[in-house]
């Protein structure tokens, strides 16, 4: 059940004096299961790319495959792949429009043409998962904060129970608890139910500390690809296209470059400081 | 899908028509569509048909362009054609069950048609080859005189720059809602007109919910920088004519003369 992209191209307004390629030659393999990070400058190519996954944007060349099938061929059921790639746009709250929360979570189930109870099911099971509780849901859903309007938005795509999740920014414009919420919550998802997930973000310590791989795009094309550890070996690179590697790997190397004998590849806030804890104890004995 | 909407969009490029002032383009186009309904023969449209592909030509706008806004009138083309194509009394030259074709309405049809599409041309090139600031701009100045009616043509003026500038915004959330909705398993083209109806609604919500905040938010902002209506307000370009504006007239005025009295001739 994975998604393959073999040599996809996307231009945007062919045969326009605007035109630009959005994609170009995508080649991209996300196996079952896997927890992906997508990380790129605004206008790399990321949305785009997502927007491919479920059939709402058509690759001007190429093939995708999900579960080993061609989704460009005649008669693929689109609108069945769109509820099995699960995709959370950005600003998802932006999208309610029902007379309360339940309602709306209920869209999804039914327009996959669910009987009434099943998707009632889907939609308490999908917003309990999201920690959204009982008594909040026959609220309106405009009446809810930020933070709850986004993990009501979630809900409405989860409740479809999709086998991936795609989520475009789902932190953009929270504050830091807002954040660390959202994100905890995907990555406990992903956890308990083994879904692929895949995560847009332009943040690197976002998506550092959660992701099993992360996929950097620059201007429509794939720059690197591997464990978080792996490209974030790539400092110079990533600074020449706009990004930076987490705020950690930087105090590491300057605590070497001052003579503290350091390992520099940690990635996370907890692992740096074991790290340093480490070394100062190797200086001690 | 909604981006072939072009009624009010500008296209950037460097050309004679852009650098024109606003106010020339806007009597120019009053001019052009007066002229198209003040000619009776064949050199009428000729005429028309002739400057018209002057003009685009010296815009540097591809005509492709506006080839596909015509796209979204062809409707109102088609229904104008069939009813002047039917119901034109006259000489009869097919004649099926009530209805015949008539040959006044068959000249009727094809020459409205022609009419109808030269004006929508003409009428998008300056809205293609002018900025809504500029636009408005024109406006207000060229209606500044009604004030004397107390007639708030400043207002008017900045409600329509608002109006024009929200509409590419707008078209685009309407975009992205809609991808939004359809991620959801929302369908928005099959079913019967009911169904369809009906399927729109989660696009409406969430398109008036976030026009409001649009809305809210740009009111705010013009409060915040000090903004109280037309009362003493000054331009930061005010508009000057120049040469080729007065050219520019001329060469309009002469057109309607040589449209209007060639147009008019009966011949043989």
């Amino acid at each position: 059940m994975s998604i393959v992209f073999e040599n996809i191209n996307f231009i945007y307004n062919a045969g326009m004096p605007t035109e630009r390629k959005a994609l170009e030659d995508i080649c991209l393999e996300i196996p079952d299961g896997q927890f992906v990070g997508i990380i790129g400058h605004t206008g790399s190519g990321k949305s785009t790319l997502i927007q491919h996954m479920n059939g709402l944007m058509k690759a001007s060349s190429g093939a995708l495959y999900f579960q080993g099938e061609n989704i460009y061929e005649k008669g693929y059921d689109l609108k069945s792949l769109r509820t099995k790639v699960g995709l959370v746009f950005q600003y998802p709250e932006h999208q309610l429009f029902e007379v309360d929360v339940f309602s709306d979570v209920c869209f999804g189930p039914k327009n996959q043409g669910l009987e009434q109870e099943e998707v009632e099911k889907r939609a308490k099971e999908a917003l309990r998962m999201v920690g959204v509780e009982d008594h909040m849901f026959f609220q309106s859903p405009f009446e809810l904060s930020g933070g709850q309007k986004r993990r009501v938005a979630i809900a409405g795509v989860l409740a479809m129970r999709p086998d991936v999740l795609v989520l475009d920014e789902p932190t953009a414009g929270l504050d830091p608890k807002g954040r660390g919420e959202i994100l905890d919550l995907i990555k406990d998802l992903q956890v308990k139910t083994g879904k692929t997930v895949i995560l847009v973000s332009h943040s690197m310590e976002d998506v550092a500390e959660y992701v099993d791989r992360i996929i950097v795009m620059n201007e429509g094309k794939i720059m690197l690809d591997g464990t978080p550890r792996e490209v974030f070996k790539h400092t110079q690179g990533l600074e020449e296209v706009g990004l930076a590697a987490p705020e950690v790997s930087y105090i590491l190397r300057d605590l070497k470059k001052r003579g503290l004998d350091v390992a520099t590849d940690a990635i996370t806030i907890s692992e740096a400081a074991e790290a340093i804890a480490k070394a100062i104890q190797q200086r001690h004995s | 899908m909604l981006r072939d909407i072009i009624i009010g969009q500008y296209y950037q490029t460097e050309s004679v028509i852009h650098r024109l002032d606003p106010r020339v383009k806007l009597g120019g186009t009053l001019l052009y569509i007066i002229s198209l309904f003040c000619f009776d023969n064949f050199i009428g449209y000729v005429l028309a048909i002739l400057f018209l592909g002057i003009v685009i030509r010296l815009s540097h706008v591809p005509f492709k362009l506006m080839v596909r806004g015509m796209k979204a009138i062809l409707f109102l083309l088609l229904i104008t054609a069939v009813f002047n194509l039917f119901l034109t009394p006259g000489e009869p030259l097919v004649s099926v069950w009530k209805l015949s074709i008539s040959k006044e309405g068959l000249v009727l049809a094809v020459t409205m048609a022609v009419r109808l599409s030269l004006l929508i041309i003409g009428s998008s090139i300056m809205t293609l080859t002018t900025t809504p600031n500029n636009l408005t701009d024109g406006m207000e100045k060229m209606m500044a005189p009604l004030k004397v009616f107390r007639i708030p043509v400043h207002e008017v003026a900045m409600m329509m720059s608002i109006a024009l500038r929200f509409i590419p915004i707008l078209l685009e959330e309407t975009d992205k809602i809609m991808k939004a909705q359809m991620a959801r398993g929302a369908d928005f083209e099959s079913g019967n007109i009911f169904a369809r109806a009906k399927a729109l609604v989660p696009l409406l919500i969430p398109l008036f919910v976030s026009a409001f905040r649009r809305a809210n938010d740009l009111a705010m902002a013009m409060e915040s920088r000090c903004y109280r209506g037309g009362d003493g307000r000054t331009k930061m370009k005010p508009l000057v004519y120049a040469r080729r504006d007065a050219i520019a007239y001329v060469c309009l005025v002469g057109y309607l003369v040589v449209s209007i009295v060639l147009g008019n001739v009966v011949l043989w």
